[in-house]
């Protein structure tokens, strides 16, 4: 009986710390996939998969930028000596218009005669930039060209101004602006809900009689627990609007509108950590400031904000990182233009915006998907950055007591 | 001159002081003995309406300093806190640096004359007979000062704001030999300038620094009388077994 | 100006900031509630969607979220309490419960996208279990997993150490010990835990965008590989993307209430809980 239960216990105790381990496994595994997924991207050429891009052999031009690709197909660039070649008009060419250019028959029963019109093509305008499948290609036409493909580079991921994943033939994987998007509604999250819930945060800790706070304490759990896309419904039908008549803009989704919502739901994260640490003041500072003839206020602000500077700040940086990670809500009230943010009332994207709206589109495994796991890898890395700091700034305060 | 006239104090349902009365003197020193719980700190915190701070709590009775009831509606708490100053039982510095610590009173009350701030500052830690060890780290944080250096930090941070009364809640119980004597002895020269209470368990102490000495048990004020001859030729038998270490 | 004067302005300032948290509060639930209370009724919580979701009821995303709660539960709870059991009574207070507590923290503050991100990859992509209730289940449970680990900490934590003495004391083994003694005490906290990672997952729509959540989907869930509609997406859906988004708005306000009524129940209950709870533990 007694060998039996021994054995029970050694395998509950093997269990329980397997279980135990639970959180450190997820973390592990979620940095393995997304990290797998994610830079995977730099893998991939910077012309979609299986596209080649073909000039005429005759054209001096041997490379081309993703960006200057992009720029020539959206007729940008018009000139081939803009690309230091010759002062010649580009011809962009992309495959489908082939089947407009000569009748169906020419092509053959399966298509087997597609890639000598194409070459042909090639070699009749020496002009020519032709966006067309690998599988066409015809290899020993020693008229056409085909430019070298290029990974997509790290330093067009992080630093490039334009995020256009579905674009062709080049697409644009620039993060910046929505970097940018993200850091702009979250600043100014922030600076909305600072004021206010430390205001409440003093309010609860300091003024408020027990009744109060009793009420206000269970007030501000449920503004917590009310679910993002609840809050983004509200901005939506009645924030958005709002702005939109109060500032007469042309449109009310803007980062403003983001902003309001992300500081309503900032909130309870600022007013419960700022309110715990002030009340972590010891009694003795209180009674020492106001002994010396110290009014409330003054004591508040010159003794017990001070005090608990270190959870306030901790406070802010959760709230941040709770805005920065916001998805739902910002995604139906920013209006998710994905440009470069210059002013507060204008439509932005987030990061997780951008995952929540795209990610059902971008075919898995694609330049595209992976790009989006990216974009998750920031996030991860940012709030594991914010949570870390937030435990070390409030350890701090623990070892400040006397 | 301090008044109590018929003082009762609740917490909530408890009867923690019943029905007090007492002269205190001007530039005397008395002290409270007791028990622990018998309602001596309580009762010191009543010169300053530092009771206040608790919840659910009740008074009746008056108290007056130099002739004015301090539960006054009249009287501004802030104002009463700057004439009676208070130590605690464990030294309780801010987290500033030495010279904020005993500033702090002078700014609070809206005193910004730096040349004047600056002399009060000394002048305080020179009364609480800190300013030698101290002068050359004015700067620095007050944490940094022995338990005994920061006890008596905040006795300079008392009378930087010129109290006339100072209550003292055990100001020598989280301290060494040394340092209590040191405070002691500073007991011993302001004597001249303020009116000091102080609540101890330490009998030699009260015994010691008091001119006078009251004594408590279980809320009341069993007997109050000179230190002498409360220690030598006490009227109350309660008072003889406290005293003489039977209970308490 | 004065120092008292200051103190009345800057106390009458939080005052009024106090007000306005509480007021932000009222104007959400009131707004939700005053345009939702009308659509609400027995027909609309038992029928499916009907003409693109402009009429009919939000059935399927009421199954579909159950399905989601229950499922994410059976994974995270069993997980959580044990994680915690460990943590609590059996790693000592070693670098080991250390290095866990802050794994369990930053799991907790990974924003729910992410988990969303990381679901489809694992589960809807690697193991195979495509867009179903499973694959969201787990996504789900991990998510709620650190809330769950924390409320079963702090209420063993709370059991005083003379409990688990006075029964070693007699005999009894350490896992008797927890069984009987730690577990009854801690049980009602622990549900408490449960009860409040209950209302999370009900309101939760990243996660689920990419694991589980159909757009339209009338039928409900056969089996657990089913896709199902949930109530968070539904609204997502049906504000800003339905196929006539006026016409839908009623929908909307009435889906919104449904997700709201269940957060709050979840919330009181577990408040309720934990002040009749925290007394009678205290009168022990």
């Amino acid at each position: 009986m007694k060998k039996i239960r021994q054995i029970i216990e050694r395998m509950v105790k093997v269990m329980l710390t397997l279980s135990g381990s639970i959180t450190s496994l997820a973390i592990l595994l979620i940095i393995i996939f997304l990290f797998k997924e994610g830079f995977g991207l730099f893998n991939n050429p910077s012309v979609e998969k299986g596209y080649a891009l073909c000039i005429n052999a005759s054209n001096p031009v041997e490379y081309l930028s993703p960006e200057q690709i992009k720029q020539i197909f959206d007729y940008e660039i018009t000139t081939w000596d803009e690309v230091s070649g010759n002062r010649e008009d580009i011809i962009p060419f992309r495959f489908d218009e082939i089947f407009s250019m000569y009748p169906e028959e020419e092509f053959g029963i399966d298509y087997e005669l597609l890639p000598e019109k194409l070459g042909e093509v090639i070699v009749q305008n020496p002009n020519i930039i032709a966006y067309i499948p690998e599988q066409y290609l015809l290899r020993e036409n020693a008229s056409v060209k085909t430019l070298p493909q290029e990974n997509i580079r790290v330093d067009n991921f992080f630093g490039g101004k334009e995020w256009l994943p579905t674009a062709t033939p080049s697409p644009q994987f620039g993060v910046l602006p929505l970097i940018m998007g993200t850091l702009w509604v979250s600043f100014f999250a922030i600076l909305i809900a600072l004021p206010l819930g430390m205001g409440v945060a003093i309010y609860m800790s300091e003024l408020a009689g027990t009744r109060i706070h009793k009420l206000l304490k269970p007030a501000i759990e449920l503004l917590a627990g009310i679910p993002s896309v609840v809050y983004g419904f509200f901005g939506l039908v009645v924030l958005v609007p709002l702005v939109q008549k109060a500032l007469s803009l042309p449109v009310g989704e803007t980062a403003f509108a983001g902003s309001l919502i992300l500081a309503i739901m900032a909130l309870p994260t600022i007013i419960t950590i700022a309110e715990d640490a002030m009340r972590g003041t010891p009694r003795a500072m209180r009674e020492a400031s106001l002994a010396l003839g110290a009014t409330r206020w003054q004591t508040i602000y010159k003794v017990i904000v001070p005090y608990a500077s270190s959870g306030i700040t901790a406070a802010v940086v959760l709230g941040i990182g709770r805005a920065i990670g916001e998805t739902m809500a910002v995604l139906m009230v920013t209006g998710n233009a994905a440009v470069m943010p210059n002013s507060l009332f204008q439509s932005v994207r987030t990061i997780p915006a951008t995952i929540a709206a795209e990610l059902g589109e971008a075919p898995a495994g694609g330049a595209h998907y992976q790009s989006l796991f990216l974009l998750g890898c920031i996030l991860f890395a940012i709030t594991m950055l914010i949570s870390v700091s937030a435990e070390f700034i409030s350890k701090r305060q623990h070892n400040k007591g006397i | 001159m301090i008044q109590a006239k018929d003082i009762n104090f609740y917490y909530g349902d408890f009867h923690a002081l019943k029905s007090i009365d007492m002269e205190i003197e001007t530039n005397t020193v008395t002290a409270f003995i007791g028990p622990s719980g018998c309602g001596k700190s309580t009762f010191l915190r009543l010169f300053n309406r530092m009771n206040e701070l608790i919840d659910n709590t009740r008074l009746t009775g008056e108290c007056l300093i130099d002739g004015q009831n301090i539960y006054h509606k009249s009287v501004q708490v802030d104002e009463l806190r700057k004439k009676v100053g208070m130590v605690f039982q464990k030294p309780n510095p801010f987290p500033k640096s030495i010279f904020e610590n005993v500033a702090y009173g002078l700014r609070v009350n809206d005193i910004r004359d730096k040349s004047y701030i600056t002399q009060r500052v000394e002048e305080s830690l020179k009364a609480a007979a800190l300013w030698d060890e101290v002068k050359d780290k004015l700067k620095k944080s007050a944490f940094e000062l022995s338990g005994g250096q920061q006890q008596r930090l905040c006795i300079a941070r008392a009378l930087a704001i010129s109290p006339s009364v100072l209550l003292m809640d055990e100001p020598a119980s989280a301290l060494d030999p040394i340092s209590t004597s040191k405070i002691e002895e500073l007991i011993h020269s302001l004597k001249k300038d303020y009116t000091i209470v102080i609540v101890t368990h330490n009998m030699q102490q009260a015994a010691r620094v008091s001119d006078k000495t009251g004594f408590f048990m279980l809320g009341e004020l069993i007997e109050y009388d000179d230190t002498k001859k409360i220690f030598l030729k006490p009227e109350k038998e309660q008072t003889q077994n406290y005293i003489t270490g039977r209970f308490g | 100006m004065n120092k008292r004067l200051k103190q009345k302005i800057a106390f009458a300032v939080f005052r009024i900031l106090g007000l306005m948290v509480v007021g932000i509060l009222f104007w959400i639930l009131g707004f939700i509630l005053y345009n939702g209370i009308g659509v609400v009724n027995w027909e609309f919580l038992i029928t499916a969607p009907k003409e693109g979701m402009t009429a009919g009821g939000i059935l399927p995303a009421i199954v579909g979220t159950l399905c989601l709660i229950a499922g994410s539960v059976i994974f995270a709870f069993p997980i959580g309490v044990m994680s915690a059991i460990y943590m609590n009574e059996y790693a000592g207070n070693g670098w080991i419960v250390r290095f866990i507590r802050i794994m369990t923290n930053n799991l907790g503050s990974i924003p729910s996208i992410v988990f969303g991100l990381f679901g489809m990859a694992l589960f809807v992509n690697t193991l195979k279990f495509g867009d179903s209730i499973l694959a969201g289940s787990c996504t789900l449970g991990l998510l709620v997993l650190p809330l769950i680990i924390r409320t079963t900490e702090e209420a063993l934590k709370a059991i005083p150490d003379s409990f688990r003495t006075g029964s070693l004391a007699l005999g009894a083994s350490k896992l008797q010990t927890i069984r009987r003694v730690i577990l009854p005490i801690a049980f009602p906290n622990i549900i408490t835990g449960l009860i409040l990672s209950i209302g999370r997952v009900s309101g939760e729509t990243a996660p689920i965008l990419f694991t589980v959540a159909a757009y339209f989907l009338p039928k409900l869930p056969n089996s657990i590989f089913d896709q199902v509609m949930a109530l968070p997406y539904h609204l997502y859906v049906i504000a800003t993307s339905g196929t006539d988004i006026e016409a839908s708005r009623p929908i909307a306000y009435g889906t919104a209430l449904v997700l709201i009524a269940i957060v709050l129940l979840m919330n009181l209950l577990a408040t309720i809980l934990r002040r009749y709870f925290g007394r009678k533990v205290k009168i022990n």
